[in-house]
């Protein structure tokens, strides 16, 4: 295995690409109990639409998340129980873009490791225990429609976006859901649970390339499936709605702006992208920012008030909110406030200190074995290195965040999402 | 992993964990007092007006600053229960010594910082600032209306005041919204001296740096804390058994029905009330989640939790309101399984398993850390998370079933929606 020195993070990091495809990565950690593995596939709830071998399929909304939940059943009964036995935590999430399966363990690791490998590359659905699902996916849909805060979230994305399927919920609806059949299912896992679509990370005190041993003897070779994938025709640079409105039993109006920004990019233009994004976010709206304080110190928002830069497959945009009793007031400030920076520039000392205080961050994040897995992995998914943050940061300046909010906060590309308190009947 | 316990002045404790794995480390400054309806919501609004400024950085905008500088340092304010003790402080978290590019040292600096928001905030006249405790109020207020956001909060707090409703522990950690909006500036500053002077202060710390060196910068941070007479905290009395369970129901605008039920036990022996919690309803393999989720379809979520302190076992589920009687008889069926002993051998390999690795994994979060030794300081308990592991070790089924025998059903909340029928229980 190949194995990379990164003196400024204290971190090694071994990888391999197995021929089957499969992209391994491991990342020794001395000193700590636990392990945590995290394998995934390059498939998630905005994959519907996509030919494989030449063949174009059309798939129900949700399917991917769908699959993420069936995948657990095996023809012995259940991969959770199973790795539960061992005392290992296991789970699993769907997002836009990848599913994930993952468990963190003190004890038995390689067994729970194969375990994981196993149910993950072989399905395993009848009709019944398809069937079945429908009640429990239905529920989980009820709850989430029930939150305010995936409400707002899901509502700014259709304001943002006219047809990227990005606007569509990842777990799809009660409806989309009842056309899930085990066919559509087997059809779905083949074309992207290949090897080749997928990544495994561990993080742990464990051996590389016993690991590597462990994926080379459960995974199954690679049928190299030729997917292409359909996000529909391209988006029009500003915003599909300025104003997505609706009502629900929250005590004050939550909100969310919007702004849309360009396509995501690839490999290190991606890291790029997603520092200059994220500090621009910081200039803008941070805790240490003037429209943040004054903002407070008004009463128009509150400590939950926050936001970041989102990058998804083809599309990338800022979302930014919280409760607010005058949502329109934050609105219209952000706006102002990128105005300002726009004309006077970007403070020098304002600039010096986000610059640090996101390195901190950015470091802060490697405690956690999740973060390290899944940002490993979703950094191979878009060509880049996740523990290369030191030095993409050498090459951003202030120009770089100046011209950002310039192009992209603007009133064209904004929209804003708003649930407000139910009228008392 | 030695945990060293210090007393560094009157009624100020040090808790101090050294390790070098982590990016970053922790100091918390916890304040401990007993929980009671009258302060509680003046103490839980005490650390987010601290955080508004020092006597040396007056605007949050200046510590904003000094925090970015400090390699984007944190410094959270905490508001917790523990029994019957409310703990309100701050937590902070910073990079490592051995991480910082310049190799700077934080821990001085951040000490300082900390010790200045508690004890040195900006003043007026003797007392705080009338708009940060206006602004600082109308937060809590929100926070108190917003728990009614997230249903799944909002029905285990109502259980828990409908079955604590005579105890402290029925308190909720952010007090009422009644009690909130009776506080003023002046009688604010007022429980802020009274708390400063004679409650507890628990210190924590876990990091890269040396003992004496962190004794040193705390003692030198917390100088001027002033010291008075101690109220000591209390010892939390276990839950009363109800002779009769009580059914309360309420009603909402909510797609998706909460059921949450409260036991009481008369056990004393907590590592056995642990393994019976965790084969309850406690994990991804718990009776709940096989049977009422899995098997029955009855709910998304169904998860039990053990309050140590008050012997008292809570339940919290998600189900269709037309499923109310059949979930609740679901519910209760396994608890009797698990009285009878029905627990198949894998279920208690698992359960145990799953235990030994919640407190082995301890140790590799900060977080969870500092929150362990907290209970441990306050609730007076001097197990480690090391003689834990080993009480449990012990644990027989016998023991395990004679714990559950005792375990009771006090009472029952439902939260549904306006139009809902609901079967008689």
């Amino acid at each position: 295995m190949k194995e990379t020195i990164y003196q400024k993070l204290n971190e090694r990091v071994f990888r391999h690409t197995c021929g089957n495809g499969l992209e391994l990565i491991v990342v020794p950690k001395e000193g700590f109990a636990k392990s945590y593995a995290f394998f995934a596939t390059k498939y998630g709830g905005m994959d519907m639409n996509f030919s494989l071998n030449g063949e174009r399929k059309k798939t129900p909304a949700g399917i991917a998340h769908y699959l993420e939940h069936k995948m657990f059943d095996t023809e012995e009964g259940n991969a959770l129980q199973e790795l539960a036995k061992l005392g290992a935590e296991p789970n699993a999430f769907t997002s836009d873009a990848i599913t994930g399966y993952y468990f963190e363990s003190t004890e038995h690791f390689e067994e729970s490791l194969r375990i994981l490998l196993s149910f993950v590359s072989v399905p395993y659905f009848t009709e019944e225990s398809v069937a079945k699902e429908q009640g429990i996916i239905g529920q989980e849909i009820r709850m989430i429609e029930d939150n305010p805060g995936w409400q707002v979230y899901s509502n700014l994305l259709k304001g943002l976006y006219e047809k990227h399927p990005a606007r569509i919920p990842v777990a799809g609806s009660v409806e989309s859901i009842a056309e899930i059949t085990a066919q559509t299912l087997y059809d779905c896992h083949r074309a992207f649970y290949d090897p080749s679509n997928m990544a495994l990370c561990v993080v742990g005190d464990v051996d590389a390339e016993h690991i590597l041993k462990i994926a080379e003897e459960v995974l199954p070779e690679s049928r190299r499936p030729e997917i292409q994938r359909d996000y529909g025709t391209e988006e029009a640079p500003h915003a599909a709605l300025p104003l997505v409105e609706a009502e629900m039993e929250v005590s004050l109006p939550l909100f969310l702006c919007g702004y849309k920004c360009a396509p995501s990019l690839q490999g290190e233009e991606y890291a790029r992208q997603e520092l200059i994004g994220g500090m621009a976010c910081d200039i803008l709206f941070g805790e240490s920012s003037p429209l943040y304080n004054r903002l407070y110190a008004e009463g128009v928002i509150n400590g939950e008030f926050g936001g970041e830069y989102d990058l998804l497959p083809g599309i990338s945009f800022i979302a930014v909110g919280g409760e607010s009793p005058d949502p329109q007031r934050v609105h219209t400030a952000i706006m102002e406030e990128a105005k300002r920076i726009a004309k006077e520039g970007v403070d020098e000392v304002l600039y010096q200190q986000v610059k640090k205080a996101t390195y901190g961050c950015l470091l802060r994040a490697m405690n956690s074995f999740e973060s390290i897995a899944v940002g490993s992995v979703e950094a191979y998914f878009r060509g880049c290195d996740y523990f290369c943050f030191p030095e993409v940061f050498e090459s951003v300046n202030k120009a770089d965040i100046e011209t950002f909010i310039t192009q992209y906060v603007v009133p064209d590309n904004a929209a804003i999402s708003i649930i407000h308190p139910k009228a008392e009947s | 992993m030695e945990t060293i316990r210090r007393k560094l002045m009157t009624g100020v404790y040090l808790t101090y964990i050294q390790q070098r794995k982590f990016k970053t480390n922790v100091v918390s400054a916890q304040l401990v007092t007993p929980l009671d309806e009258k302060t509680a919501s003046a103490n839980a609004l005490l650390p987010a007006v601290l955080r508004r400024g020092t006597a040396q950085y007056d605007t949050m905008q200046k510590l904003s600053a000094e925090l970015d500088l400090l390699y984007g340092a944190r410094i959270d304010c905490t508001v917790r229960k523990k029994g019957e003790n409310q703990c309100v402080g701050f937590i902070s978290t910073f990079i490592d010594d051995h991480m910082t590019p310049g190799g700077e040292r934080l821990l001085e600096p951040v000490s300082a910082l900390l010790g200045d928001l508690m004890c040195n905030p900006v003043m007026q006249d003797d007392r705080f600032l009338d708009t940060y405790v206006q602004g600082e109020r109308t937060n809590l207020i929100d926070q108190i209306r917003g728990q009614m956001n997230d249903k799944r909060v909002y029905a285990s707090i109502r259980l828990m005041q409908e079955m604590c409703g005579s105890e402290p522990y029925g308190v909720s950690r952010l007090g009422s919204e009644k009690s909130a909006q009776q506080l003023s500036a002046d009688t604010l500053y007022e429980q802020y001296r009274a708390l400063l002077s004679t409650s507890r202060l628990e210190l924590f710390y876990c990091g890269s740096a040396e003992l004496g060196r962190v004794e040193q910068a705390l003692l030198s941070a917390f100088s001027t804390l002033p010291r008075a007479e101690l109220v000591e905290a209390v010892k939390t009395l276990p839950h009363a058994v109800a002779e009769e369970t009580r059914y309360v129901t309420e009603e909402m605008d909510v797609t998706q029905g909460k059921l949450a039920m409260g036991f009481s036990s008369v056990s004393q022996d907590y590592p056995a009330l642990l393994l019976f919690n965790v084969i309850y309803g406690g994990s991804a393999n718990s009776k709940l989640f096989l049977n009422v989720r899995e098997k029955e379809s009855l709910c998304y979520y169904a998860s039990s939790t053990l309050h140590r302190q008050k012997n008292m076992i809570t339940l919290s589920s998600g189900i269709e309101f037309k499923n109310y009687q059949k979930a609740f008889d679901e519910i209760l069926a396994q608890l009797d399984a698990v009285k009878r002993g029905e627990i198949e051998e894998w279920e208690e390999i698992g359960a145990r398993s799953t235990i030994r690795h919640a407190l082995c994994a301890m140790g590799d979060s900060l977080g969870q850390m500092e929150d362990f030794y907290l209970g441990q300081a306050v609730g007076g308990m001097s197990d480690t998370i090391e003689s834990l592991s080993a009480d449990l070790q012990a644990v027989t089924k016998d023991r395990m079933m004679a714990a559950a025998d005792g375990i009771k059903l006090d009472t029952v909340y439902f939260l549904k929606n306006k139009d809902g029928k609901v079967a008689e229980a």
